[in-house]
């Protein structure tokens, strides 16, 4: 079986359990974390997207909804939630969740500066932070490199300021990869965001190989093909060996395989539902799949799917 | 957006089915009890295809009056909440609010017209106000997400293609809600709804219509040239 890089939590929690220290359930269900390159801040390998799921805009029941995966997702370990300003109103609903939540301590803000002009970049950053309500950003993304040029400048500024902990870039579907390896050779960004799952796998080839020499984290979104995959997927049982990985779900056994990759820091699947933001968590859990495990995982939802 | 063209309609869709059908039942709340008024609105368009009364100026103003309130109370209250679009929709019905107004202050606008389509209108008419009203029950949806005329965007275009149908007016009438037709029912598709149909068909109708009018507009003058 494979092993990821750091699983220093979930190994101190089991030595703590081990001596008594704390109770078993916590030990059992601490999500498997994986060091950030660039200063070894260990981070849970599942975090929360709000693409789509949190777009409710001001409906107070979709909004307490959300605020109910949120809650799931901290009670389950979890800690990266990205978002956008590309999102609609997500921004406002995790913000409002938050609220809702007493702030947990554990949140670790991921957003992005969606915009190709440099003054709108700085004016948006903070409009984001006040939606969100946080004082500062954890980690802050060129969103699909609009205007990266001149907002990735900006964001490695806030950086050294102190305004934010982690600077990055992101794609989704396979978009200019040729310029995100450029910026990945020349730039010093601490994350990478592509999207990547059991279908699309174009960025092994170069793009999770630059970023383990580079030192760059990797994010990983839409893991379930934006919940395609999923959907596919539900009409089949799933195979008698995913339980020998633990996986319960379909979904658990797509982000077991998407996380699994060494180069990958975390994934971050959006989910409408309490219960599925639990579910992924659980998938950051031991065993995660080797390489011939992972072959055996991509065959069989190529034939399904 | 930097590489616009590489980006498939679906990566545009920002919100999921639920969210954008409990939008439905949020403005239904919202303007509770104007719904009522919005039918008498309704029946009094469809008096006005059929008897002439109210008068096209009456009927023009009316139908402005409902694209200007679906443009603030729907597009710009709701809407623009999940479609980062939402307020340019809210420009384009208060738009054609204001040209359905200049229509009929300058009795540009008649109705029924003799070389109208009334049988074709009365039909959108009638499935504008009717039909769409029964499409969220009819999905398993609960009535509160029905979409009604003067409430919902897409019901509101298809009356205004049974009035414009039914009558004569100026072309510029025209390209707001058929833009919004097609817009709605490209939602419609990338949310893979059954109902895509529901937006698209009165625009094929409206379309049909509009250029059987203009072939034969070109063989009369055709005809006239040979003539002279």
């Amino acid at each position: 079986m494979f092993h990821p890089a750091s699983l220093s939590r979930r190994r101190l929690l089991q030595a703590l359990a081990a001596l008594g220290l704390l109770p078993s359930s916590s030990a059992a269900t601490a999500p498997l974390t994986r060091a950030i390159p660039s200063s070894g801040e260990a981070l849970p390998l599942v975090g929360l997207g709000s693409w789509i799921t949190f777009n409710v805009g001001k409906d107070a029941a979709a909004r307490a909804r959300c605020a109910e995966v949120m809650r799931a997702f901290f009670a389950a370990g979890g800690r990266m939630i990205d978002s956008s300003p590309m999102y609609g109103s997500s921004q406002d609903v995790i913000g409002a969740g938050l609220a809702h939540l007493g702030r947990p301590a554990a949140l670790f803000a991921a957003d992005k500066v969606w915009t190709g002009s440099s003054e709108r970049g700085r004016e948006q950053l903070e409009q984001s932070r006040r939606r969100w309500g946080v004082p500062r950003f954890d980690l802050l993304q060129v969103h699909n490199l609009l205007g990266w040029e001149e907002q990735l400048p900006l964001l490695l500024a806030m950086k050294r300021a102190g305004q934010l902990r982690y600077v990055g870039i992101t794609t989704s579907e396979g978009r200019r990869h040729d310029a995100i390896e450029r910026i990945m050779g020349q730039h010093p960004i601490d994350f990478v965001q592509v999207s990547y799952n059991v279908l699309d796998r174009e960025v092994e080839q170069r793009i999770l190989p630059l970023a383990q020499r580079r030192r760059i984290g990797v994010i990983v979104n839409r893991p379930f093909r934006q919940g395609e995959l999923t959907e596919a997927l539900a009409r089949h049982p799933l195979p008698p060996w995913a339980a020998g990985l633990g996986c319960t779900s379909w979904a658990q056994l797509l982000l077991k395989f998407v996380i699994s990759h060494p180069a990958v820091t975390c994934a971050v699947p959006a989910t409408s539902n309490p219960l599925h933001a639990r579910e992924n968590l659980l998938a950051a859990a031991a065993p995660l799949p080797d390489a011939a495990l992972r072959q055996r995982i991509a065959e069989h939802v190529g034939k399904l799917a | 957006m930097s590489e616009w063209w590489t980006y498939r309609l679906s990566d545009l869709l920002m919100f999921s089915a639920a969210t954008y059908y409990r939008l439905f039942a949020l403005v239904n709340q919202d303007v509770w009890p104007l719904q009522l008024m919005a039918g008498i609105i309704g029946l009094l368009l469809l008096a006005s295809v059929l008897r002439g009364k109210p008068g096209p100026r009456t009927a023009a103003g009316l139908l402005g009056l409902c694209w200007a309130w679906v443009g603030w109370a729907y597009h710009a209250r709701r809407y623009a909440d999940i479609h980062l679009a939402g307020d340019y929709f809210a420009a384009a019905f208060v738009l054609e609010a204001v040209l359905l107004g200049i229509a009929g202050w300058r009795a540009w606008l008649v109705l029924p017209a003799p070389a109208g389509s009334v049988r074709t209108g009365l039909g959108l008419l009638l499935a504008g106000l009717l039909v769409y009203l029964l499409l969220a029950p009819l999905a398993g949806r609960p009535w509160g997400q029905a979409e009604l005329f003067g409430i919902a965007p897409d019901p509101t275009a298809i009356v205004t293609f049974g009035v414009l149908l039914a009558g004569r007016g100026r072309w510029w009438l025209w390209p707001v809600p058929l833009l919004w037709g097609v817009v709605s029912a490209m939602t419609l598709v990338e949310m893979d709804a059954g109902q895509a149909w529901a937006p698209l068909l009165p625009v094929l109708v409206a379309l049909g219509v509009l250029g059987g009018r203009a072939l034969r507009r070109v063989k009369v003058q055709a005809a006239t040239e040979v003539r002279k």
